[in-house]
């Protein structure tokens, strides 16, 4: 073990010291690496709660848009109120799908490319140098212009129009497969991808996620980053995109033995049926079809398109109606956003709001009546960038390292070859230059996590602090740790380590007991205007991504500015929905003073940026804190 | 103190007194305390009382409402440090089904404050695997051993001045800082010796770049602000 026995030789009175020697050094080791362990230990042990933190509130937030959903359901019920009140705004709702009559030629023609233009030129028919010039571009923070992103776009809708739902695909002993995930949204990897596609398309497959999805593209911000960087024609791009998405593949299959799906499966899911659907027509997660019978169909359509134009005829067979009917919306869903969980049976994902937990079980029932061997999914972020579960059967490959934050996680893609045993490979990004040590990237992580915890329970204060008041019977301000954790875990609904986390959320006092109020003391909601209500403040702050997703949904231009009679609509709609005891003039003082032209038109996004939490003890000042 | 009581007449009841309190104290659990109650009804039958002095009644009564009390707290106490014990292994079953993989136990009772050496981490690891090892280490097995780990104070962490002590002791000529080398060659050849990750891991936040050497006054200073 030690070097120092060879020293010890030939030399009979200084072995002892050497021996006393070593055994001291012996020992300070032991010490150091005793120590190091544990440190390292609790490093990993704050890195894995702050992922906690980011999945628990993303899962949190992917639930909300099941209420979000049910809304629009609510609304569409209600349609004929509306109807009386403003029959534009009914059209401009549920008649999303007139927009795909825009021509080709009419937009792009429009846009012209600049001579002073210094970015990537892509030239057409695509080829790999395209690919290069994309890839060196962005490497060098360049934008790709619009015009050049439309003609992409349509091509890719062009190609994709002619592809199955189900990509066919076999591997050879030439040829390898290699699968992975797209990750968060970005403009270019999404245009590095589409013209790869286009350079090879028999060589990439694309399959559609639940992110390639408008409404997720609204709540999640990559709507907003395509109109901060095409300020022109960000609205065109938005459109011809949110039709290239309905487009894409549903999954692939590979040599009739491996399916690749971007979520799960269900119990009932029917690829024979899916085979065939219209997948088209599926548009967004959170617009589930009317589930009426087929002969009241046709004269809601009517009534609803009112003036609008008739679906072009000739081009193609489509039906009159414009969505998928409701069984066949489900099996999408299925497909999009279900987990596979340990638990046996199929049971409804309540931590996404949509599909379903499917377990070991249904894997073997669906797999052997579809003869299939293995299911290969993305959808979850996983540490080490990929999991192996259900016996082998299913794999979860994730390809986006530090997915929530620099040193979140692990990225991964597969390999497959014709033996069809897949080789896994995982990359970090920041790990090959390891720019940065542990404890630093822990650290920003972690900071990151519980500030976004900690907007999370400003959203909820009031709630929090009534949970907090019912088990303070003697008013003092303090509860037990068991108290205080049960009330957190209850009021926001988040399965955390709370008592670990907890002295990064509260103060203690010398008993170990909690000081409930510490948490607000050092942040607040900003308030837009001064007068108005604090409960109100809490609300909308609460509310905020699911009526930026509803005011752009009314915003159908995207012109960012809605009506007055617009926003009143709407709200009194929401309000009622969600059951929020919010006083109509309250807000229609808000919106007044929000009205900042008086033209009667408010700038929603504006409006809705406002609310933004200020930590007093931080400099950042800005945070509409979704997840990009 | 057992021998004064032992000279009193009247022991075989104050020693069937002291059995019980052992019992249950050993046992924590309330249903024990109510034997002890009983015993105590005994202790202050009323023909009995005019044999024993009222010193020693007091001191038994005082006995008695420190036994409620330790079993009170100690029923607490291990109240929270079941909940403890649960949060830490939930972060970490992906499955939700109540087990971890085996490797991550020994970040698991780290995580929670203990700071087993490699060789006692196996011990432990060894007390909570099943009988054929699985890979996985079930809830149930795991959460009495770690509370007792945590009741009787196990492995406790290290406290910085013998961090710093095993730090000076390497530096045999006392220059303040150890050199790269001269770290890698302990940590990886001496006492639990470090993995190739692990020690990247360690140098890539201890060595100062700009000497290539360790000075580990500062780096322990900066490893304490970061734990705090």
């Amino acid at each position: 073990m030690s070097t120092h026995d060879l020293e010890d030789m030939g030399c009979g009175t200084s072995s002892s010291t050497k021996d006393r020697k070593s055994e001291k050094a012996l020992k300070a080791a032991l010490v150091i690496q005793n120590w190091y362990r544990g440190y390292s230990a609790r490093l990993k042990a704050r890195q894995r709660y702050a992922l906690t933190i980011f999945q628990s509130i993303e899962y949190a937030d992917e639930q909300g848009q099941l209420q979000l959903s049910n809304f629009f359901s609510f609304m569409l019920e209600n349609y004929t109120q509306i109807h009386e009140k403003d029959p534009e705004l009914v059209a401009r709702l549920f008649g999303r799908t007139l927009q795909d009559s825009k021509d080709r030629q009419e937009y792009v023609s429009f846009v012209d490319v600049p001579d002073s233009y210094n970015g990537p030129r892509l030239q057409f028919p695509l080829t790999f140098t395209d690919i290069d010039l994309l890839v060196e571009a962005f490497k060098q923070q360049q934008i790709l212009h619009a015009h050049y992103v439309l003609e992409v776009l349509f091509e890719t809708k062009r190609v994709l129009k002619q592809m199955p739902n189900f990509t066919q695909v076999k591997t050879s002993p030439t040829k390898e497969i290699t699968i992975c995930d797209r990750g968060k949204h970005s403009m270019e990897i999404l245009m590095i991808l589409f013209v790869s596609f286009l350079v090879y398309p028999n060589d990439l497959h694309l399959n559609r996620g639940n992110h390639e999805d408008f409404m997720m593209n609204l709540r999640y911000g990559f709507t907003k980053e395509i109109l901060h960087k095409y300020k022109l024609h960000g609205k065109k791009i938005l459109q011809i995109l949110e039709d290239v998405y309905t487009w894409l593949p549903i999954g692939t299959i590979i040599d009739n033995e491996i399916l690749v799906i971007h979520g799960g499966i269900s119990e009932s899911t029917d690829l024979n049926l899916l085979h065939r659907i219209e997948r088209h027509k599926m548009k967004s997660v959170l617009m589930p079809p009317i589930s009426i019978d087929e002969d009241q169909d046709t004269d809601l359509k009517k009534t609803k398109t009112g003036a609008n134009v008739v679906p072009r005829e000739g081009k193609t067979n489509e039906s009159p109606s414009e969505q998928l009917p409701k069984h066949e919306w489900e099996q999408v869903i299925d497909i999009l956003w279900s987990d596979p969980r340990g638990k046996r049976g199929c049971y409804p994902n309540t931590s996404r709001g949509g599909g379903c937990y499917f377990g070991p079980d249904i894997t073997s029932k669906i797999l052997n009546k579809f003869q299939l061997k293995m299911l290969i999914r993305s959808h979850e972020c996983k540490p080490e960038g990929y999991e192996i579960c259900h016996d082998g059967k299913v794999v979860t490959v994730f390809s986006a390292s530090n997915y929530y934050e620099e040193g979140s996680n692990r990225g991964a893609y597969i390999k497959l070859c014709c033996d069809m045993t897949p080789r896994f490979f995982q990359y970090q990004v920041t790990r090959a230059t390891c720019l940065r040590p542990l404890y630093q990237r822990v650290n920003t992580m972690e900071s990151s996590a519980i500030r976004i915890l900690k907007e999370r329970m400003l959203s909820r204060k009031t709630d929090l602090i009534r949970a907090f008041q019912l088990q303070d019977r003697s008013k003092s301000g303090k509860l037990s740790m068991g108290q205080w954790a049960f009330s957190m875990e209850n009021t926001l609904g988040l399965n955390l380590p709370w008592r670990s986390l907890s002295p990064h959320l509260v103060t203690t006092d010398k008993n170990g007991n909690i000081n409930y109020m510490s948490t607000f003391q050092d942040i607040h909601i900003q308030k837009p205007v001064k007068e108005a209500q604090s409960t109100l403040i809490e609300t909308l702050y609460r509310y905020r991504s699911d009526l930026q997703i509803i005011f752009n949904v009314i915003d159908s231009d995207h012109s960012g500015l809605i009506s007055m009679e617009e926003f009143r609509a709407m709200w009194k709609l929401f309000n009622s929905h969600y059951s929020i005891h919010i006083e109509d003039f309250q807000v229609d003082e808000l919106a007044e003073r929000m009205d900042l032209n008086k033209d009667g038109s408010i700038d929603f996004n504006e409006f809705l940026k406002a609310f933004y939490v200020v930590h007093k003890l931080e400099k950042l000042n800005k945070s509409d804190g979704q997840s990009p | 103190m057992f021998i004064f009581l032992i000279a009193q007449q009247r022991t075989h009841w104050i020693l069937s007194q002291i059995q019980f309190f052992l019992y249950f104290l050993k046992k924590k659990s309330f249903s024990d305390v109510s034997l002890f109650r009983n015993t105590f009804l005994f202790i202050i039958n009323p023909e009995e009382e005019t044999v024993l002095s009222k010193g020693w009644m007091s001191f038994i009564l005082l006995t008695y409402v420190e036994c409620l009390w330790t079993v009170f707290s100690l029923e607490l106490v291990v109240a929270e440090y079941h909940r403890k014990i649960k949060e830490a292994f939930e972060v970490f079953d992906h499955e939700a089904n109540n087990t971890v993989d085996v490797r991550e136990i020994g970040t698991i009772i780290r995580s929670l404050g203990c700071c087993p050496s490699e060789g006692e981490l196996h011990d432990l690891i060894a007390e909570v695997e099943e009988e054929e090892p699985t890979g996985y280490i079930r809830y149930e097995k795991f959460l009495p051993v770690m509370t007792e780990v945590l009741l009787e104070r196990r492995y406790r962490p290290i406290p910085e001045d013998t961090l710093l002590r095993a730090f000076e002791v390497l530096d045999s000529s006392k220059r303040g800082f150890l050199t790269r080398e001269e770290l890698i060659k302990y940590m990886t050849e001496e006492g639990e010796p470090f993995s190739q990750e692990e020690m990247e891991e360690m140098l890539s936040a201890a060595v100062d770049p700009e000497s290539n050497s360790i000075h580990y006054k500062d780096y322990i200073a900066m490893m304490v602000v970061d734990e705090s």
